[in-house]
């Protein structure tokens, strides 16, 4: 078998797409990330959360209702969604305008609690659930092997991702999301709904993370702290690419899973620090990020 | 849609308005009435609460007390953004040219709240400046052209009221000098206008009316025919 630096190419592009396929959900986690920070102005510590309940509501509906793959990966975004909606209107806004740190705190206090309560029900051992039959064999490739599921989580959260930048970048309500950003009170004086614009906002966020959590739950382990266990990571990727930057979000998301995917090939005790060395270093020569403004 | 000045119509009547942010008292009881058609200036020093008024006006400071009828609409208890679907524009005094918009994305971004506001064509033939430059990021603007945008952008709403704030300030004299011709375009179709204003040489030969602020409360009133005869009680307000 053919070797690259010592490496047999198969064990290498093994580690290259599980390092794609991480990175794709650090990407769409982060993404939302950055979406709710730019208008809200809050740091979302609930953001593991609501990737969690993507994958619990998933693994719930089909327990209890049969409800399949596909009309799940629809459903649960919209219905952890709307739970967004209503935690940013009855909890977050109360305390907006306030200091990062309340936001953070009340955040971090619902995500707990989420995930306490979903502890008691269901206990913290892996919840099964099974890929649909379609996804079942993969691409037998030269250098590797493409299970079909993988290429399709690739897939979709590429197409999610360019689907977000495409509508903040280039839309009229993306116009609105950007402004926002830089001054929600005068675009409230020119007649714009911005309560309105931040509650859909955060919820919007919120269902990126859900429908990662969809996408995640037949190739994951799904249990009430997988949340906790991957927003750290998604914290340290959304400060390297800088904080509110949308296509910084996306890159960085990718780019670190890749990293992480080839030190598991050279270095393996490594991997799960090199993200935050990564980090270490980019705070140090670029303190607003990679792809941040500069302050 | 060219209508003359309505003297009667009440299109803005403040009674005894205070506002506050936190702890500071800003406004101490303005009453002000601006007719349908009327430009009316708000003059006095920095601090004297000539921005706070039109801020107190969009709901855009902390807490006030008092009464803002618009267009005979009490609208203390208006969100911010029912406002300015009563057909007012708000010029603000640090323009509030979104960076992350080029210039198309801003001038498109208030939405129409009344009919018979400008078109697009209109708004670049009247400033040709802006269809230059488009598709630039608005915040690459010279200062006179984001001047120009922001007063721009509320003109296109058809809003029939416009708050200005301190559009001449820092502004080349030339640049002033075709911002005034823009107000007096403006008037002519029958705008209502509260300008605040430092450059009184540029608010005198425009304005219908001007309120004198000191110390977040109105001292005087002076209309344009008086303005000679209290020229004296101007200056001494204004210090210059």
């Amino acid at each position: 078998m053919s070797m690259i630096l010592g490496v047999p190419v198969a064990v290498l592009f093994g580690q290259l797409l599980l390092g794609i396929i991480n990175g794709a959900f650090y990407a769409l986690l982060s993404l939302g990330l950055a979406v709710i920070f730019g208008l809200l102005k809050i740091i979302n510590f609930a953001h593991g959360a609501m990737y969690m309940l993507g994958a619990m509501v998933t693994v719930i509906m089909f327990d209890a209702m049969g409800i399949n793959y596909w009309v799940a990966l629809f459903l649960a975004p919209l219905v952890v969604g709307c739970f967004g909606v209503l935690l940013e209107y009855f909890l977050l806004r109360r305390i907006a305008g306030q200091d990062h740190i309340y936001s953070l705190l009340l955040t971090f206090g619902v995500a707990l609690m989420i995930q306490g309560i979903l502890t008691n029900i269901f206990g913290v051992s892996g919840m099964r659930y099974s890929m649909p039959d379609i996804f079942q064999g993969g691409f037998k490739l030269d250098f590797m092997f493409l299970p079909y599921y993988r290429a399709w989580v690739i897939f979709m959260a590429l197409l999610v991702c360019f689907g977000t930048w495409f509508m903040i970048e280039k839309t009229k309500l993306g116009s609105y999301l950007r402004a926002g950003t830089e001054d929600a009170q005068l675009m409230q004086g020119f007649g714009i709904n911005v309560p309105l614009l931040i509650s859909l906002t955060y919820g919007f966020g919120v269902m990126i993370a859900a429908f990662a959590g969809v996408l995640a739950a037949p190739i994951y382990s799904v249990t009430p702290v997988m949340g906790s266990n991957i927003l750290i990571v998604v914290f340290a990727v959304v400060v390297i690419g800088g904080m509110g930057s949308i296509a910084g979000a996306i890159i960085t998301g990718l780019l670190m899973g890749v990293i992480e995917g080839f030190t598991k090939v050279f270095y393996p005790e490594f991997a799960s620090a090199v993200i935050f060395l990564v980090m270490v270093v980019v705070l140090l020569i670029r303190p607003s990020g990679l792809f941040g403004k500069e302050a | 849609m060219s209508q003359g000045a309505d003297k009667e119509y009440e299109q803005l009547r403040v009674s005894g308005l205070h506002a506050f942010y936190g702890e500071s008292h800003i406004l101490h009881g303005i009453d002000m009435v601006v007719h349908r058609g009327e430009l009316v200036t708000l003059l006095g020093r920095n601090g004297a609460g000539r921005s706070t008024t039109l801020k107190a006006i969009m709901n855009m400071v902390g807490r006030r007390t008092g009464s803002i009828m618009i267009n005979g609409n009490e609208t203390m208890t208006c969100q911010p953004h029912h406002i300015a679907r009563l057909g007012v524009g708000y010029c603000p005094e640090h323009r509030g040219i979104f960076s992350a918009l080029n210039v198309q994305e801003n001038l498109t971004l208030p939405p129409v709240v009344r009919s018979g506001g400008m078109s697009l064509e209109e708004i670049y033939s009247m400033f040709p400046n802006l269809y230059e430059r488009r598709f630039s990021q608005g915040t690459k603007l010279s200062g006179g052209e984001q001047q120009m945008l922001a007063m721009a952008r509320i003109l296109r709403t058809g809003a029939n009221m416009l708050l200005l704030d301190e559009i001449t300030e820092g502004l080349a004299p030339v640049i002033v000098e075709k911002l005034g011709e823009v107000l007096v375009k403006l008037k002519n179709k029958g705008l209502t206008i509260v300008l605040v204003e430092q450059n009184f040489h540029f608010a005198a030969p425009l304005a219908d009316r001007h309120y004198v602020m000191e110390h977040g409360q109105i001292v005087e009133e002076i209309s344009a025919d008086e303005l000679e005869a209290k020229q004296s009680v101007l200056d001494s307000y204004l210090g210059v």
